[in-house]
């Protein structure tokens, strides 16, 4: 694929770091869009997809947590030749469910796993892409919800700034008329968690796990003290909390605290 | 001939994850081939430590995106083991179907999407687009077929949601399933043979070369072994599953953040073509069918024939969910809840077929029904030092053509594993102490 913008074609990269690439996998999903956008942009660099690779991009969607130097390293470069940065998916927005072991020390993690080979394979927490250098939008949700990233993607196209939901997800719960979760008698992290899923696992007969990151404006306490109301111990709600919200719930754990 | 060669491929494409090849040729002596996993390590076992049974395979099918599936489906079997959670015939079927759509699934996006591009001297299936339309309509149909039926029967394709220890949270309707199988049986079947065809096609593309290993798969006399079944090794017959440990013997390598494995020989493989060579009698007609078509006859011992395998295995998956769905629709779909109420506490050990080979997990549950240790053997991880043999032979093989063929060559035979490298360094074992 040429590197030259083509009829005004953007230059789109898609980029991996610490992650299931699940929500990449979710791209190549759109088995009756994935044509119709290619008319709009060249894709100029996809390592899970094709060999080639490019100099700069307009648009960088980038995916997954950092979690080793040479991550940090890849992640300067991108941003470098980037113009737009996207973080795509929750490893990427918020550290998602990889910082769940960012609550352990890192030594002793290493120490477990490789044993005396522990200094082998460079580790640090995981982090947010935004940790490390800058991220002008993001698409939540573990994977990554498929109509947000279109509309993400569409409105960058279009050259307009997208919109993002920061409300709860028992707002979308609502309007799709499930039981409440609590009410059934489930732990649910709806009341917390920023919309944009439609709601789709009560919808589907589970709880909210939180898999989005938490609204903007989230009272932890309120949260806390509803789920107690509902049976569930502070001690069991915070442990299910962190399960996609570590480094939200504990920011000053980004950089390795004990 | 006394050749010094290089070659130093970083970040190998169209592969799921980061892997690096590696070969140095002195004086036309191999002193190196492997292929270097540089993926960073996951450390999922540490975060299940503590976790309650039920949210065990939420976290495990975050393992990886492409395989999500097949680790809820191990990880669920492994905690109803290990709580004596028994499960309905009707959940069991509904599973196979699941393990069928997300196998041809996989089957297809790599057949098609990642390894024919090779085949046909391109990058990426991008310019085939414009080539190679047809067939490319007939993959982006199949895989939207078989996401559909994993949006349907659980939730989502992705990272499903109501597949859940003891059951499901919420069934699919009759008329559903009535859908999918029209599907499946008419346009589903037609794009599989016409791929099929443009593969057959390009059959003298596939490289010629032979190793014969030590090939390993689930096993099991009544059918085509995904879910459930004794371990098989071409070499020694049968092993129970609750002795995987004898058969991995997994071990670090300084060159890969992901264990090596090895059982009776220095290494083995995994994956549709160690299905095939252990069960290719149990293959549904069409299948056996397609596959002499292909000119695949078991034992096979060419690794870059995996691709033909596993188009073989996408006709199989599309006949046995339409025999499973005919049955279901017989008996009626059955209003059931999850039957979450352990009988006991301990230690459960499971093993599927997921589409790159035979997966394990090991979990140990305390009286509180929360983990204390964790342990999964991986497909990818399990065909690495296979895949290191392989180099192994075949660069002194071709060692008098160009270094851009060779490096091809060696691309190809990477990709011909499908590896899932997130996979395979979802970690190591580790075991708790307190």
């Amino acid at each position: 694929m040429s590197q030259e913008k083509k009829n005004g074609k953007l230059k789109v990269a898609f980029f991996d770091f610490t992650s299931c690439e699940g929500c990449q996998l979710n791209k190549l999903n759109f088995e009756n869009e994935l044509l119709d956008l290619l008319k709009y942009v060249d894709i100029v660099e996809f390592r899970e997809a094709m060999d080639d690779k490019a100099e700069e991009y307009d648009i960088a969607f980038v995916e997954g947590s950092i979690s080793t130097p040479s991550c940090v390293q890849r992640i300067y470069d991108i941003r470098r030749r980037s113009k737009i940065l996207v973080a795509l998916g929750q490893c990427a927005v918020s550290g998602g469910i990889n910082a769940m072991r960012n609550e352990q020390p890192l030594e002793k993690v290493q120490e477990e796993v490789y044993g005396e080979h522990k200094y082998l394979f460079p580790s640090m927490p995981a982090l947010p892409v935004s940790a490390v250098v800058k991220v002008d939008y993001e698409v939540r949700g573990c994977p990554m919800s498929a109509p947000e990233y279109l509309h993400v993607f569409k409105s960058l196209v279009l050259g307009r700034k997208p919109e993002t939901k920061d409300y709860a997800v028992c707002v979308e719960c609502k309007l799709k008329e499930n039981e409440c979760v609590l009410e059934k008698g489930m732990f649910c992290l709806g009341p917390i968690t920023r919309a944009g899923c439609d709601a789709i696992c009560p919808s589907n007969g589970q709880y909210c796990t939180g898999c989005r990151g938490l609204v903007s404006n989230v009272n932890k306490n309120g949260a806390v003290e509803m789920l107690k109301q509902h049976g569930f111990s502070v001690e069991e709600a915070l442990k299910r909390m962190k399960m996609f919200n570590t480094n939200d719930l504990e920011k000053e754990i980004c950089w390795g605290k004990e | 001939m006394s050749r010094d060669l290089s070659i130093n491929v970083h970040h190998v494409t169209r592969v799921e994850g980061h892997g690096n090849i590696v070969v140095d040729v002195k004086n036309g002596v191999l002193k190196k081939a492997e292929l270097d996993i540089v993926e960073p390590p996951r450390f999922f076992e540490a975060m299940l430590k503590g976790r309650n049974f039920h949210e065990v395979a939420i976290i495990t099918s975050r393992i990886c995106g492409i395989c999500c599936l097949g680790h809820q489906m191990t990880s669920l079997r492994a905690t109803e083991n290990a709580l004596g959670l028994e499960i309905s015939e009707q959940t069991e079927i509904l599973r196979k179907i699941l393990i069928h759509g997300a196998t041809f699934q996989s089957n297809v996006l790599h057949a098609l999407f990642l390894a024919t591009p090779d085949f046909l001297n391109v990058g990426s299936v991008f310019p085939l687009v414009n080539t190679h339309k047809d067939v490319v309509l007939a993959a982006l149909r199949l895989k939207r077929l078989a996401n559909d039926i994993g949006d349907v029967i659980s939730g989502r394709a992705i990272h499903p949601i109501s597949i859940v220890p003891g059951g499901f949270t919420k069934l699919p309707s009759e008329s559903e399933i009535k859908e999918l199988r029209e599907k499946l049986a008419n346009e589903g079947m037609k794009d599989a043979l016409f791929a099929i065809d443009v593969l057959a096609s390009l059959a003298d593309q596939i490289p010629q070369f032979e190793r014969e290993t030590e090939y390993i798969s689930l096993y099991n006399d009544k059918e085509y072994a995904f879910y459930d079944g004794l371990i098989c090794s071409s070499d020694v017959g049968l092993v129970p599953v609750e002795e995987y440990e004898d058969v991995t013997n997994e071990f670090v390598v300084p060159h890969s953040t992901s264990k090596h494995t090895r059982f009776n020989r220095s290494s083995y493989m995994v994956g549709a073509m160690a299905r095939f060579n252990n069960s290719h009698k149990l293959l549904k007609p069409k299948a056996q069918e397609v596959a002499k078509k292909l000119g695949l006859i078991a034992p096979c011992h060419n690794p870059y024939m995996i691709t033909v395998a596993q188009m073989v295995e996408v006709v199989h998956c599309i006949e046995d969910a339409i025999d499973l769905m005919d049955i279901l629709l017989e008996r009626g779909i059955k209003d059931e809840k999850p039957n979450q109420n352990p009988t006991r506490f301990g230690r459960g050990i499971a093993s599927t077929e997921v589409p790159r080979g035979i997966l394990f997990h090991d979990y140990t549950y305390n009286r509180k029904g929360q983990i204390e240790k964790a342990n999964c053997v991986i497909p990818t991880g399990q065909n690495l030092a296979n895949i290191d043999d392989d180099m192994k032979k075949l660069v002194p093989e071709i060692l008098d053509e160009p270094k851009e063929e060779i490096t091809k060559k060696l691309e190809m035979l990477v990709r011909a594993y499908d590896p899932c490298i997130s996979c395979s360094v979802h970690m190591l074992d580790v075991t708790f102490e307190e």
